[in-house]
């Protein structure tokens, strides 16, 4: 299985000099398992993404949506495939309660005459969409993925990508579940028995995981002003990759304001302050970059 | 649905509940609290905790089966944790936006007084659940059953109004209100309200409760035993009013289950009068 960024950016696109090293897409994640094409988040990094695959069409591709925020959709109007005949695209990701509607959502908002020139009718590729629940397992080929509700403001699927023995998590955009009273407030306890639950619900999906994908958009000081934005920590992040036993930790979803030495230097106190065992790997997550399982 | 409801019912009552509006008091609460982006999440969650309908359908939408949540969810809180703020808080505002119960209704039901028969029935289950063994339930859980015991009465009320007057009528006779409803409808308040959260995916507990909480010389569980107690206890002190006021004698059966009789159970609980105090709050217009 082989692992690329195509996108790490949290929130909006933000290409400049200062975000040349980490790169200034936002989220896309390309997962090359077999001859399964496996794409995490149609963020902008999607496009770039799509201009490879040329010599690949006409192909399938299988794209996992984590939530609908735009920085997780944006691209998905420029993924080329959807333009060209014979390619199958796959789109899957969460129903949405409050629309009541499924993901087909995604391109019938962003396909519109207002927004868009080619409607969604008018794509040449033949696509699939597939509306999944919490908690659900999807096979394709030998490779498996299972969901799971994450916390964001809107419906917010992990996906836990299997393929021989290997395994990725990707959290997409994920603040851990928090009490929503003071200590002494009567309700504390009840929410408390909550949120152990959901967390321990969340832990059993991630476990043991070679490769754990995780939103890490703040510092914990910067999180005191942004509790309930939906969106972790680099402490929160190192915590949730010990308690589980994941191998490896990519911090992602960087903050769009953040310059590149900025990042690197909030990294490296994170570290300095968490001091992650050695048996896990803590890195950046950074466009461009490839690993092998 | 199950089936001793009419196919012709059922179909009214679905209509009827797809576009049911909520008790004005939360409506305007909801508007307001969510107008501002930095509301307190604990001021949502009460609002929509102390309207039955908000719950019901809070409820019915979490525990549907295309958003299948690992185990049933049983309360708002629970709600909150599991789908997050925002998510519930939108549920809430989508269902404040279809409008507010009117006060005058055709059946003539008054659903202020049935709001704080409500409340108060589900505040004294949950305050009674506090002094005894809740076996594998939470306080919580009480209170969910208390304030749902009575839905398929609003139900009945807005979906056949003219029958459920003519029922509501019967009871002046002395007949009991799910007497006159069988009559007169061809089924009573407890059953519409169980069928509706069995097709709701209501945990199984909550939809027994629902569903026994007139016969209490059937074996049931303790959510239905407390709430059964809870609404003798309203009816007998005159707190709020939902079609009847007739208390029901405990069966033999009970009062072995909650050791003891409603007086008993009345002293555990000490003073209700913060309750209904509190209730009143809630169930004004």
């Amino acid at each position: 299985m082989e692992v690329k960024f195509w996108g790490v950016r949290g929130s909006i696109a933000s290409p400049g000099p200062n975000t040349v090293r980490y790169g200034g897409n936002t989220t896309c994640i390309e997962i090359r398992a077999g001859k399964e094409l496996i794409i995490l988040d149609g963020g902008t990094g999607i496009f770039p993404l799509s201009q490879t695959l040329f010599p690949e069409l006409p192909r399938k591709s299988h794209i996992f949506i984590t939530h609908s925020h735009w920085d997780h959709i944006q691209g998905l109007p420029f993924f080329i495939p959807i333009f060209i005949p014979d390619n199958h695209i796959h789109l899957y990701g969460a129903f949405d309660p409050i629309s009541n509607k499924g993901i087909e959502h995604v391109y019938d908002v962003q396909l519109q005459y207002s927004y868009f020139p080619i409607r969604e009718a008018e794509l040449k590729a033949r696509m699939h969409y597939q509306s999944l629940s919490p908690g659900q397992t999807v096979h394709i080929g030998d490779v498996t993925i299972h969901t799971v509700l994450m916390n964001h403001p809107v419906t917010n699927l992990g996906y836990r990508v299997e393929y021989q023995g290997k395994s990725v998590f990707f959290t997409g955009d994920h603040e851990p579940p928090y009490n929503l009273c003071d200590k002494n407030d009567k309700d504390w306890q009840d929410y408390e028995a909550l949120v152990v639950q959901k967390t321990t619900d969340i832990d059993d999906v991630m476990r043991d995981v070679d490769v754990l994908i995780a939103d890490s958009s703040y510092t914990p000081e910067e999180y005191k002003q942004k509790q309930g934005w939906g969106h972790g920590t680099f402490d929160s992040c190192i915590k949730m990759a010990e308690r589980i036993g994941a191998k490896r930790l990519f911090c992602t979803h960087h903050e769009p304001t953040r310059s590149d030495d900025a990042l690197e230097k909030v990294f490296n106190e994170a570290l300095e302050r968490c001091k992650p065992k050695p048996s896990l790997d803590v890195q950046l997550a950074q466009e461009g970059l490839s690993i092998k399982l | 649905m199950s089936a001793h409801i009419s196919p012709e019912l059922q179909k009214k009552i679905e209509l009827m509940v797809e576009s049911m509006p909520a008790f004005p008091r939360s409506v305007h609460k909801i508007l307001d609290l969510t107008s501002d982006v930095n509301c307190a999440p604990k001021d949502v969650v009460e609002a929509i905790e102390h309207d039955p309908v908000m719950m019901g359908k809070i409820l019915k939408l979490v525990n549907s089966a295309f958003y299948s949540m690992p185990r049933k969810v049983t309360s708002i809180k629970h709600a909150v944790i599991y789908m997050g703020m925002n998510t519930v808080k939108n549920m809430a505002l989508s269902i404040a936006t279809v409008g507010m119960l009117p006060k005058y209704n055709a059946a003539r039901f008054d659903m202020s007084a049935f709001l704080l028969h409500s409340l108060v029935t589900g505040f004294v289950a949950r305050k009674i659940s506090e002094h005894i063994d809740r076996q594998e339930f939470d306080s919580i859980d009480f209170f969910v059953a208390g304030l749902l015991h009575d839905f398929g009465k609003v139900v009945l009320a807005l979906s056949v109004p003219d029958l459920f007057a003519q029922a509501l009528e019967m009871t002046k006779e002395g007949i009991s209100l799910q007497q006159a409803e069988i009559t007169m409808i061809g089924v009573d308040h407890s059953q519409v309200g169980a069928a509706l959260g069995e097709k709701w995916n209501f945990p199984a507990p909550l939809v027994q409760a629902i569903a026994e909480h007139h016969q209490p010389e059937l074996v049931s569980n303790i959510l239905r035993d407390y709430v059964f107690a809870a609404n003798q206890i309203c009816k007998m002190k005159s707190i709020g009013y939902a079609g009847h006021d007739i208390v029901e004698p405990m069966s033999d059966l009970l009062m072995a289950n909650l050791d003891g009789s409603l007086d008993t159970l009345l002293e555990k609980v000490g003073n209700l009068e913060p309750l209904i105090d509190e209730a009143k709050v809630f169930a004004s217009l």
